[in-house]
């Protein structure tokens, strides 16, 4: 069923990638190397969106989680000192948090990947360069009338309100 | 039977007997070598060029002892640093202290994949271009952020602290200086930026978003006046502090590509790259010829600023950007956008048959001009207020204090 071509190939390199990385987050017991191996997940990540002809992901991907956890880590390492040497690999919550990922995991199984790309699924048949968009499509979606410029709006507007609360609480207070 | 040339490789290979797919993989593999290894054999040549533009400019001769006018300087400081011992220093991070050099150049590399030598070369023309090239770019904050934390020297780590402050604020107005050409060209597609420029070099159409970009990636850079990271003279380095050798080297190498780069990416984005005149004809060797030309004049440009402006503070590098840089570039862009529809719906704009001709672009490029000549005396005004309100107001404090003591005196 599965072909072994250069595709399937580079599929598994960039999926060793980001389970690995994924891993490699919750096995540390340092808090930036978590990060840096988080970063390594996530360029598995963009690497998975060109392979799904969606460059325009991948190039944010890195520019977002590369970028800006970068600055993440800065923070990390100024603000939570003790984090970074913690001597346990798990918690109290282990067992909860442990339950909890695992319904997560079930209910997007049922919920979103069976149903749309599962035996009898919606997408099941559609070869894959068929709901390839480029990325000026992606761009007209994200402001026509009809498709997503209420969600992207809300988005815009949200982060915006994050922006204004961050420079609130971090202002002096007697000016 | 075809000439074998550069243009048809792939052809050629096959001609001669080679598995179509095989030949295309060579191809390919040629071309990465080719593109990612020209910027490392041109630095060498460019520390040179460095070095003996800095001496110049300090009444001194600069290198001239090794081969012909000290051609040779850097290779022999090459060999040196290939030959000196690799220190790790103890505690420190190995894999991530060993990597951090290796991203800084990367970062840089990366960059040359989608800059578009003439109309035909290419490394390849994503069709986000630009926006690749922001994200290949922020890796070396991440390298920055690497290299200090590996180190175990709380220098190193301070050092990078301050790097990475000053990367990621100066990215702000660099990413929206560079919106303006993918405005112009509606397309983020390096080819088709250059393609748009045929009838006007964007930097007429928008010369404050083309010095925004400039001075920007001299701070992203972090270049004088924006060396703070460096500061040579004060605090001898920042985040590489623990580097020597060839790991030193790299990220020294890759600063001075950087250079390289930002005079490349200035000439692609607002001088419209390869363009110029006969293109057409001898694609080959003028396209690349056109590109540099106008690269070097930026890159010189970069080292008189480097060589002659003294290095700013830390506060005043950061109120440069949000407090000037970034409000200056969100309006420049507004302005622009507003016009370019305005040109639109006036019909001032060339149509897309005579898009290309030169005369056609006039009547817009003078709008587009005149908002933005609009923009600069408005800030220039401002900075002229704030300046004189600043000096007025020390020059008070100083006469309070004059007064002061001499009443105490009395």
């Amino acid at each position: 069923m599965v072909e072994l071509n250069a595709h399937t190939v580079v599929f598994a390199i960039f999926s060793i990638i980001t389970l690995g990385g994924a891993v490699g987050v919750v096995w540390n017991r340092n808090l930036v190397s978590s990060s840096y191996w988080l970063i390594f997940s996530l360029f598995g990540v963009a690497g998975l969106f060109v392979l799904l002809s969606a460059p325009f992901l991948a190039a944010v991907q890195v520019l977002v989680y590369i970028g800006a956890v970068g600055i993440l880590i800065t923070f990390s390492v100024m603000l939570t000192r003790g984090m970074t040497q913690i001597k346990d690999v798990f918690n109290r919550q282990s067992a909860a948090s442990g339950v909890v990922a695992v319904l997560l995991f079930v209910v997007l199984l049922v919920g979103v990947v069976l149903p749309v790309w599962g035996p009898s699924g919606a997408l099941s048949s559609a070869p894959a360069s068929d709901v390839v968009a480029t990325t000026a499509e992606l761009g007209v979606a994200l402001v026509d009338g009809s498709q997503y410029v209420l969600p992207f709006e809300l988005v815009s507007l949200l982060l915006t309100a994050a922006l204004l609360g961050a420079i609130v609480i971090a202002r002096d207070q007697d000016k | 039977m075809d000439v074998c040339s550069i243009n048809n490789i792939a052809r050629c290979l096959v001609n001669s007997g080679f598995d179509p797919a095989l030949a295309q993989f060579i191809t390919i593999l040629l071309g990465v070598v080719v593109v990612a290894s020209f910027p490392l054999v041109v630095v060498i040549f460019l520390i040179w060029v460095e070095r003996k533009f800095a001496a110049r400019i300090q009444d001194r001769i600069g290198p001239n002892r090794v081969g012909p006018y000290g051609l040779l300087q850097t290779v022999a400081d090459a060999i040196k640093l290939i030959a000196k011992e690799d220190i790790t220093p103890a505690g420190a991070d190995r894999l991530v202290y060993n990597a951090a050099p290796i991203m800084a150049v990367m970062s840089v590399l990366l960059i040359w994949a989608v800059i578009p030598f003439s109309p035909i070369h290419v490394g390849v023309d994503l069709e986000i271009g630009a926006l690749y090239f922001v994200a290949v770019a922020s890796i070396a904050t991440l390298a920055i952020m690497l290299a200090g934390w590996s180190s175990n020297n709380k220098y190193a780590l301070l050092g990078a602290f301050r790097v990475v402050a000053q990367l990621v604020s100066y990215e702000v107005p660099l990413v929206f200086a560079l919106l303006v050409p993918i405005l112009f060209a509606s397309s983020m597609s390096m080819q088709d930026i250059v393609h748009a420029q045929s009838g006007m070099w964007f930097f007429f159409m928008a010369p404050v978003a083309g010095l925004i970009f400039f001075i920007s990636s001299q701070a992203e850079t972090g270049r004088a006046p924006f060396d703070l990271l460096e500061a040579e003279s004060e605090i001898v380095a920042g985040f590489n502090i623990e580097y020597s050798g060839m790991k030193f080297g790299l990220f020294f190498a890759g600063e001075f590509m950087h250079v390289l780069t930002n005079g490349v990416l200035m000439a692609v984005l607002f001088f419209g790259g390869w363009l110029g005149p006969l293109v057409e004809q001898a694609p080959i060797i003028l396209g690349p010829l056109y590109l540099f030309a106008k690269s070097t004049f930026w890159y010189l440009l970069s080292l008189l600023i480097r060589n002659t402006v003294p290095r700013v503070r830390i506060d005043q590098l950061m109120d440069f950007n949000w407090k000037f840089l970034v409000p200056l570039s969100i309006v420049n862009f507004v302005v622009i956008a507003v016009l370019l529809r305005l040109c639109e719906a006036l019909g001032i704009a060339p149509a897309a048959a005579n898009a290309n001709d030169f005369v056609a672009n006039i009547p817009q490029t003078l709008v587009l001009l005149l908002g933005n000549a609009a923009i600069a005396a408005y800030v220039l005004n401002r900075l002229r207020r704030a300046g004189r309100e600043q000096r007025l107001a020390e020059a008070g404090r100083t006469l309070a204090a004059v007064g002061e003591k001499a009443a105490v005196a009395h």
